[in-house]
């Protein structure tokens, strides 16, 4: 196949960006996307122009490293991770206009990179439970329904990619913190810390800069990892408990 | 997954007669001073050797813990387990990985699970026998105590992971629920769903994230550990921290601290394409080996028989799949070369070789990881092999469902399989419930690593390893499910109670600096960097990457020879002088380079894949994952030698000579014994 | 470490200070107004019933809760919720709103909406002419009452029969009808959805599928009278 890419180019945080256009020659349909960007960017290279900057490590689907905005939609037309899309999800002769994940609190640091640690810091202000090594009861103390634990895992898969984020008109990640507290707020384990993580979670949220929820629901549709917009529900629900519970 | 329903013929040392003492490499190496653990009581049994060490090891009081700095490089399971323990027990900590989050380290790809000596299953488990498995599966090439402690603190584990609202996977009755892998005859294998290392990690990742709201954490993403300073102010040499680069804004940091963990994975990528995150290297354990660091066993690497096949050279890695497919799968190659092409369906019963089930009539193809992958490569090497021809070759052997779905229904294998099959259709745009799925072997995991005693801790005082990136506890070849429980058991429950022994002794002295230890390492990875940037040659690093590992991959694979080491040696030191002559890197040094990263990683893989070659041409036998053409038995069987090689190879770096040309690396040997299991030798047949 | 817009950490957060919080003030409101808005059409569907029966259920507003609330008092009371609820939808929808601006400060060259409906992506704009409409709606009904034909404004029916009898008026009518169905579409699953009320995929689903009822049933309610009038059916 014969592409035409159009690519967001950026030296740095600060510097303006503009997009590129790339014409790439002989694409097998059985390249991964970003095997068809490795393969530009040997052609860049052999050219002296210096290979666009991405992201990706596992490329399986499930480290959550890979980002990109291709046609206007995050992670491509398929529900997955950029780096399982394949090219035959293309045809020969389009035109993809590849951009990085938008958002205040993503900042763009080079061409297709941004930086997501907004998200590790939601997480430092909650998204855990409180059990230092050692403290453990034996793991067979407290049963938990298999429904419980069959939808506290459902919401566990998320991959903290941040798709959610790029494709919420509102810059929102309600369904990144929905979905951690949902995962956690689902198991006997979690409810002790149930009302202040919520509350403290979202504080987080706010004040990194992400947009409020306006229940749209362009996240879940763009979510690899098929988070639903239940979790957000949920977010809302415990947030208002823990208003009703005085936090 | 080496283990299967038993498999040992009983003790027979008959086969390990005269080893042959022929030293293959000779000319390559020196031997040096024997090398012992000596942080192991062993002169108790073994199951009272770990209370025993937890007792003696010194502590420090909570206040003066509070003076203690530690930097813990990699977030995966064995770094974030130990940086949020440390961080509980009051240290003052630093991580690092060059991701941009720690939630994104390698770990999290492990699909099949964890093991644990919980015996909830009331089969017949305990800590001795999955010690025995430990030991077993690893060829006998582990350290005893080592693998017994793994087996003892892996009940600890589930605990722990359970209390961090790890979902594992549960029975209606509400309690956890345990399969078999890689057939062992007792459940005792923890799954959450085929995600368990992302479970896991997320787990561990959480409770790192809580200490660095505790304030006793600070993480370093996106930081690349490029060198290990060590400092030797007359009283011999300690570790005291490393050099970063952040690969941001390019800055190179000073990092010093007390103590200093690597937790930086394993090498699999020096065969270029492994099932490793693209980003997994050797540089921070290379660094250390460098500066006095001992490299354990290098040549022991893991081989996983079911890999979805390379579709062309665009190929960047590898996709595992799970080896539960092998439990109803038939695997087979047409019996005639000039069928390799046809359509598989086409093809008539009689026409196909079955070829696991025909020489190993007993397992069948559910033979061990290292067989199943050996013999995937001999089909294919004679030509037998199937789908797209890569370089010359077709790389890839069919697993066909077709008997499994007439035998229990299709509906009956979707449940079982149905996601495993969707991720083989993404990939390769194939239908396995129609046709064939075709699978080949990769590289997947690294037995071998920073040699470490008891304490996790190398020869280099100051200095732990843990998880993947030590040597200790898989021997010559690693279970299925075991990789993530020593990950945890290294830095939940090992490391923190064995680097307080150590760190009893300090805080100590400030390095400044302009300390000469720390101007040396920061010139050296400096003088790296404007290296890369200046060659201007003409070839890209990926272009060397890939040509190494299909060096690596030849020789250093599946089966290896004296003769193929010894070229893949030369192949080896040519490819790399070219490589610091003719590379090219573009863009600086002060921003994101995603270029020159790789260019430090790969220069190191160059140094570490000589090593490793030279590590295999040396250990004449075959063992674990890996075959010694010249050591086999009459029917072409892996033979091991006991008498010979019952011992851990600790190679000493040789030094440089030359512009960069390495000095001959130094053997340590550090002998095996065995008082708790008698040795025995496998047999499949 | 890296370039980031903050690095520091909430201490002692607040529910109520939160975005969702600003969200459930606008479920809350939102509801009262579909409350009112239900009255309302079945109350403006009374002009089916002739002249009489509107003009006395415009008057039974104002005796509505007597003597237990003054004459009009009830009436008071609802408009004083009305203007509250007004206030607190109005003001909360346009911190979000700037969240939102502040949230996404580079647009995208290319975006594609995957899933969001129409009604969703609406809501801001759409809400802001329908508060244009009220207020017109208020100056032509209510105070100080407008009769675009320059008739009598002093009777309830008349009135209504006048405006809607100009063709212009009415569509006017019609379009705001239309915008506040898909405002209440979405506004009541989003209301559900912020009220935590939608946790289950079925509940989602019901929760949707009411707000398609309400707003049929609603905007529909509303425009049966405007279109009545203007067809000669309703008339003086
Ligand atoms: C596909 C796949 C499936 C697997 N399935 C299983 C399974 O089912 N069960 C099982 O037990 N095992 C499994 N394994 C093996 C297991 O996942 C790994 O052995 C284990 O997770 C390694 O953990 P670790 O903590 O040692 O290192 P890793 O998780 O590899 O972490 C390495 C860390 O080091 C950091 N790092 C590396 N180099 C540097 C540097 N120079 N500077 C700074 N930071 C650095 C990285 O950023 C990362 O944080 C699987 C492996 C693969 C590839
Ligand atoms: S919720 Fe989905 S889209 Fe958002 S970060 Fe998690 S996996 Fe990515
Ligand atoms: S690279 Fe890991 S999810 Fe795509």
């Amino acid at each position: 196949m014969t592409l035409t890419l159009k690519i967001w180019r950026q030296a740095d945080a600060a510097a303006e960006g503009r997009l590129h256009t790339y014409q790439l020659d002989e694409v097998s349909p059985d390249m991964s996307f970003l095997e068809m960007l490795d393969v530009l960017n040997e052609q860049l290279n052999a050219a002296g122009e210096e290979p666009v900057a991405f992201d990706s490590d596992c490329r399986e689907g499930i480290c959550g490293m890979c980002s990109l905005m291709i046609n206007g939609e995050a992670h491509g037309p398929e529900v997955t991770t950029t780096c399982q899309l394949h090219m035959r999800s293309f045809a020969d002769g389009d035109t993809i206009t590849i951009e990085p994940w938008r958002a205040a609190p993503f900042p763009v640091l080079k061409d297709l990179v941004v930086d997501r640690s907004a998200f590790d810091r939601i997480i430092q202000s909650g998204g855990y439970i409180s059990v230092n090594t050692g403290a453990a009861p034996d793991a067979h103390a407290i049963p938990v329904p298999k429904q419980n634990a069959d939808r506290a895992f459902d919401m566990a898969t998320c991959i903290g990619c941040g798709a959610c984020v790029a494709a919420c008109p509102n810059g929102s990640a309600s369904l990144f913190v929905g979905a951690k507290v949902t995962h956690l707020g689902e198991l006997p384990q979690g409810q002790a810390e149930r009302d202040h993580r919520v509350v403290n979670m979202v504080a987080q949220h706010d004040h990194e800069g992400f947009g409020g929820c306006t229940n749209i629901g362009e996240c879940a549709a763009a979510c690899p990892k098929e988070i639903p917009l239940d979790v957000i529900s949920q977010l809302n629900r415990d947030l208002r408990a823990a208003m009703r519970h005085g936090h | 997954m080496t283990d299967m329903p038993d498999t040992t013929t009983t003790g027979n040392p008959s086969h390990d007669a005269p080893g042959d003492v022929v030293d293959d490499a000779a000319g390559y190496y020196r031997e040096g001073d024997p090398i012992a653990d000596t942080k192991s009581p062993d002169d108790q049994p073994v199951e009272r050797r770990w209370s025993e060490r937890k007792f003696s090891a010194r502590m420090a009081n909570p206040a003066k813990r509070r003076t203690l700095s530690v930097i813990v490089v990699g977030t995966g399971l064995a770094g974030a387990s130990a940086a949020a323990t440390l961080g509980e027990a009051g240290y003052q900590v630093k991580t690092f990985c060059y991701q941009d989050s720690p939630r994104r380290a390698h770990s999290i790809a492990a699909q099949g699970g964890i093991n644990a000596a919980k015996n909830y299953k009331g089969d017949g488990d305990s800590v001795y026998r999955l010690f025995y498995d430990t030991v077993k599966g690893g060829d006998y090439r582990s350290r005893e105590s080592n693998s017994y402690r793994l087996a003892e603190v892996s009940v600890n584990i589930i605990d722990q992971a359970v209390a961090q609202g790890v979902p594992f996977a549960r029975e209606y009755g509400g309690l956890l629920d345990n399969r078999s892998f890689g057939g062992v005859q007792v459940s005792r294998t923890f799954y959450a769903r085929g995600q368990t290392g992302q479970q896991l990690l997320i787990g561990a990742y959480q409770a790192l994230e809580r200490q660095v709201a505790a304030g006793t954490v600070e993480t370093f993403t996106r930081h690349e550990m490029l060198e290990l300073v060590v400092v030797d102010d007359g009283s011999g040499p300690r570790t005291r921290g490393i050099i970063t680069r952040d690969l941001v804004t390019g800055a190179i940091d000073t990092h010093i601290a007390d103590a200093v963990v690597l937790a930086t994975g394993g090498y699999g990528n020096v065969y270029y394409l492994s099932t490793n995150a693209m980003g997994s290297n050797v540089t921070a354990s290379w660094r250390a080996h460098r500066k006095g660091a001992f490299f354990g066993n290098p040549c022991y690497t893991q081989i996983h028989p079911t890999c979805i096949p390379v579709s062309g050279t665009h190929q960047s890695k590898l996709t595992l799949m799970s080896e539960s497919l092998r439990n109803d799968g038939r695997i087979w190659v047409p019996k005639d070369p000039a069928d390799v092409t046809r359509d598989p369906r086409d093809i008539a019963e009689e026409d196909r070789d079955y070829y696991l089930e025909r020489i190993y009539p007993s397992f069948g193809n559910l033979v061990p990881r290292d067989i199943a992958s050996r013999q995937a490569k001999n089909m294919c090497d004679e030509g037998r092999g199937v789908g797209p021809e890569v370089e010359g070759v077709r790389r890839g052997v069919y697993l066909d469902f077709a008997d499994a779905i007439a035998r229990l229904g299709r509906p009956a294998i979707e449940a079982k399989y149905g996601n495993l099959f969707d991720m083989y259709t993404r990939i390769t745009a194939e239908d396995p419930y129609q046709t064939p799925m075709r699978v080949y072997p990769a590289i997947h995991y690294t037995m071998g690593g920073l040699w470490v005693d008891y304490d996790l801790q190398s020869n280099l005082p100051g200095l732990f390893v843990a998880g993947e990136a030590n040597f200790s506890d898989q021997g010559a070849n690693r279970l299925g499910a075991s990789a993530l429980m020593q990950g945890l058991a290294d830095g939940y429950f090992v490391l923190p109670n064995t680097i307080r022994d150590y760190l009893a002794d300090g805080p100590f002295d400030t390095v400044p600096d302009d300390h000469p230890a720390v101007v040396e390492a920061r010139a050296s990875v400096q003088e790296r960097i404007d290296h890369f940037l200046t060659v201007n040659g003409t070839r890209s690093v990926d272009s060397y990457h890939r040509e190494l590992g299909n060096i690596m991959w030849e020789y250093c694979g599946m089966e290896r020879s004296a003769e193929g080491l010894r070229k893949a040696i030369d192949l080896i030191r040519s490819l790399r002088d070219d490589f610091w002559r003719n590379v090219k890197v573009l863009g600086d040094s002060e921003s994101l380079n995603q270029s020159l990263e790789k260019a430090g990683r790969v220069a190191d893989f160059f140094e570490l894949g000589e090593l490793m070659c030279i590590d295999a041409l040396h250990r004449r036998e075959s063992c674990g994952g890996h075959f010694r053409a010249e050591s086999q038995t009459e029917d072409g069987e892996a033979l091991r030698h006991d008498d010979t090689f019952a011992f851990v190879s600790a190679w000493e770096f040789g030094g440089e000579s030359g512009a960069r040309e390495l000095g001959t690396p130094v053997l340590h040997k550090e002998d095996l014994v065995y008082t708790a299991i008698e040795m025995k030798q496998r047999s499949y047949k | 470490m890296t370039s980031v817009a903050t690095t520091d950490l909430v201490r002692g957060g607040r529910s109520t200070r939160t975005t969702i919080a600003l969200k459930l003030t606008m479920a809350v409101s939102g509801l009262v107004f579909v409350l009112w808005v239900l009255a309302h059409m079945y109350g403006n569907l009374k002009a089916f019933a002739g002249h009489d029966a509107f003009d006395e259920y415009a008057g039974h507003l104002r005796t509505m809760g007597q003597p237990i609330f003054p004459h009009a008092g009830a009436l008071w009371i609802i408009r004083a919720i009305l203007v509250v609820a007004i206030v607190a939808h109005v003001t909360s929808a346009v911190i979000l709103w700037r969240r939102a601006e502040g949230a996404r400060t580079t647009r995208y060259q290319v975006k594609k909406n995957k899933h969001s409906s129409l009604s969703s992506r609406t809501m801001r704009w759409g809400g802001l002419a329908l508060l244009l409409f009220i207020a017109w709606h208020l100056i032509n009904f209510s105070a100080p009452r407008v009769n675009v034909t320059g008739g009598s404004t002093a009777d309830p029916y008349d009135l209504v029969v006048d405006s809607f009898s100009t063709w212009w008026l009415t569509l006017v009518y019609l379009v705001a009808m239309l915008a506040l169905g898909m405002h209440i579409r979405h506004g009541f699953w989003s209301a559900c959805q912020t009220l935590g009320w939608t946790s289950t995929t079925r509940a989602r689903h019901r929760a949707k599928s009411a707000g398609i009822f309400l707003a049929v049933l609603i905007a529909g309610g509303f425009s049966l009278v405007p279109i009545f009038v203007l067809a000669g059916v309703i008339t003086k």
